[in-house]
């Protein structure tokens, strides 16, 4: 069964690739920012179609968001 | 500061306004900062003169730069300046990167051993300068060092400019066939000049404080995102010797900088960082924004820029003065070939197009770090903290993580002027790049340095197997045509008597990072990048690659 990957994908190239991702965004309202992101989840995950593959992926985003943080609090 | 004591050089009146005859010096160089000190230096080492105008008598005030990278160290050994500054400097490699209070990574950034030099030392920036100007003085009869000169005024012609400089004494016209404008990020030079310096400009603010610790703190770089125990976006800490440390504060854009300059609110945020038990005392501070900008061209008819005056970053990567130091490096072997008359100006066009390209190098890596430092929307925000919450987990977020891309040597590869690779193959350095370090014994047998044999004029590598094949070649080295080469033959096992000079490869790491095979060859610029390679040695092939990069010949 094939899992979620957790080396590096972007062979080093990680840098460019978050910076194109910021550009993306820029000029974008929050709103338009937040369609602007669900657009690419469904693209990517259609792109990756292995059903399980996408389960753990939801999985580990989801992780420490329950709470109804973000996941970036301080725990206290 | 209390741990460094600032000395006032002394002024002294010029020839030019003491009624004493005055030499016209083939360059000025305006600023004696790192870069302007460097390159007088580097051309006194080619034999060249030049005069430094600056406008001050102290070296730098508060320290500025700290971290200096391996290859700045490499330059400063070949300008005889490397062993003060590493026997002064906190060596270190390790990196340690925190979200909040957990350790998301550390990296290491010289895992491989055989190079003398660290992959980074700490060291103020005012000693650097100290050892730098103490080097200067090395040199009375080619280096004219002139405090409180301030340069006012340029013009430039076909053949020469002409200065107007500002002493205590009066006003003065300096005459010389260059001027090198090392005069910082505020040039002087590049205004009087009306030259536009342009670029983005970060909307954050930063306080940066020196302090002495007595106690024993980690030699490693610290770095925090979102740091528990203080409430801007991020800290980071690094030593530096005399036990001071350097503390940056990420304080967000509408900080208050009179507040925040207070040393007594600065005191305040360190303790937070040190805890309070742990004695410290303040030594500088100062509250910064910054930017990323280079000028069109650094190049300008007889006007050449190096350093900050052509090109600024943020100071994440430590690319500001490590870049500056590599202009130096690859200008004055050029400007002396053509000082000599052995290129012609337009030789110096490799400068510009060579260094825009390190200059490039340098704002592309320290404004994707500012971007991932400093989110500006909501959505920026989100994808950065996104990064952070998944690093412990994933490696590909932790190569995401972006606390600074430290300065790295800038490599040439494809760029006109070098030669195709005639050993492809042969080992991972190619033409275009700089020189790998390694140890190597010289014929006395004492222990050395490969990057020791390199450089400020130009070098053939030849690996040889016997005295026989040395013999050979150096029968025919005149038949390169090549001005002061010198050709170093490397051996496996001592042969002695050779007619060349013999570098011993014992350890065998000259010829792992060289792919050194019996008879191949490189060509070695003087400012330490391979020019070019081949798989035997060929007097007439190297006679060729060299007037090619010269610009004498046709490649
Ligand atoms: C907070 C901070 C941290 C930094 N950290 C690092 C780091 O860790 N590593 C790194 O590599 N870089 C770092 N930098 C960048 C580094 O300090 C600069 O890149 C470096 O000082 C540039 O050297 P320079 O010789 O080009 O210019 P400068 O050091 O600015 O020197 C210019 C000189 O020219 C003189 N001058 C100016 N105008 C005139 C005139 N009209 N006539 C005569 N003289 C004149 C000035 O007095 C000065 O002495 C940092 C910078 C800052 C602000």
């Amino acid at each position: 069964m094939t899992h979620l990957r957790r080396d590096d994908g972007f062979d080093g190239r990680g840098d460019a690739f978050y910076e194109q991702l910021v550009a993306a965004h820029r000029g974008l309202t929050d709103a338009a920012s937040g369609a602007l992101n669900a657009r690419l989840v469904l693209l990517l995950a259609n792109h990756v179609g292995d059903a399980a593959v996408v389960a753990e992926t939801i999985a580990a985003a989801r992780r420490g968001l329950d709470s109804g943080g973000t996941g970036n609090e301080q725990e206290l | 500061m209390a741990t460094y004591q600032y000395r006032h050089y002394p002024y002294r009146t010029p020839p030019e306004l003491a009624g004493t005859t005055p030499a016209r010096p083939p360059v000025i160089i305006v600023g004696a900062g790192p870069v302007g000190l460097a390159a007088a230096i580097d051309l006194a080492k080619q034999g060249i003169g030049s005069v430094i105008l600056d406008d001050n008598d102290v070296v730098s005030v508060g320290s500025r730069a700290i971290c200096w990278a391996k290859r700045t160290l490499e330059i400063f050994d070949r300008l005889g300046v490397g062993e003060r500054m590493v026997a002064k400097g906190v060596t270190w490699q390790v990196g340690r990167v925190y979200h909040r209070d957990r350790e998301l990574y550390r990296f290491d950034l010289l895992p491989g051993g055989g190079h003398h030099r660290p992959a980074f030392i700490n060291l103020q920036q005012y000693y650097v300068e100290e050892y730098l100007v103490d080097r200067v003085e090395d040199f009375p009869q080619l280096i004219d060092l002139r405090w409180k000169h301030k340069l006012a005024g340029v013009e430039q012609s076909a053949t020469g400019v002409v200065a107007t400089v500002e002493t205590p004494d009066g006003e003065y016209r300096l005459d010389a066939d260059w001027l090198i404008a090392a005069d910082g990020a505020k040039s002087s030079v590049r205004s009087l000049l009306g030259l536009a310096f342009e670029g983005r400009t970060f909307e954050e603010k930063f306080l940066i404080v020196d302090v002495r610790i007595a106690a024993d703190y980690p030699r490693d770089r610290r770095f925090w995102f979102q740091p528990s125990f203080d409430p801007g976006q991020s800290v980071l800490i690094h030593r530096q010797p005399d036990d001071v440390f350097r503390i940056d504060f990420q304080l967000g854009w509408d900080a208050d900088a009179e507040a925040e300059r207070q040393p007594e609110s600065a005191m305040a945020r360190v303790r937070q960082v040190v805890g309070a038990g742990v004695n410290c005392e303040y030594e500088w501070c100062s509250v910064y924004t910054f930017r990323c900008a280079r000028l069109e061209r650094f190049v300008h008819g007889r006007v050449l820029f190096a350093g900050d005056s052509a090109h600024v970053v943020s100071p994440f990567g430590a690319r500001g003065g490590n870049g500056g130091i590599q202009d130096v490096d690859n200008l004055c072997w050029k400007l002396a070939q053509v000082v000599r008359g052995e290129a012609t100006a337009g030789f110096l066009a490799s400068y510009d197009r060579e260094r825009i390209h390190g200059a490039d190098e340098n704002i592309l890596n320290s404004s994707r770090t500012t971007t991932f430092m400093t989110p500006k929307t909501v959505v920026e925000r989100q994808l950065r903290d996104g990064v952070l919450a998944l690093a412990p987990d994933f490696a590909f977020a932790r190569g995401l993580v972006n606390s600074g891309r430290l300065s790295k040597p800038c490599d040439l590869l494809g760029f006109p002027g070098f030669v195709a690779d005639d050993a492809a193959g042969a080992g991972a350095l190619r033409p275009g790049m700089p020189c790998e370090d390694a140890p190597v014994a010289g014929a006395d047998g004492r222990a050395g340095w490969l990057l020791d044999h390199l450089g400020t004029d130009p070098v053939a590598l030849v690996f040889v197997a016997n005295r026989r094949e040395a013999a050979e070649i150096a029968d025919s080295v005149a038949a390169c045509g090549i001005a002061r080469l010198t050709v170093l033959a490397v051996t496996e096992r001592f042969q002695g008597d050779l007619p060349l000079p013999e570098l011993v490869d014992a350890d065998g790491l000259v010829r792992a990072r060289y792919g050194g095979a019996p008879g191949v060859t490189y060509l070695i610029r003087p400012d330490q990048h391979v020019l070019g390679r081949w798989r035997a040695w060929n007097p007439s092939a190297l006679g060729v690659a060299w007037r090619v990069c010269l610009g004498s010949a046709k490649a």
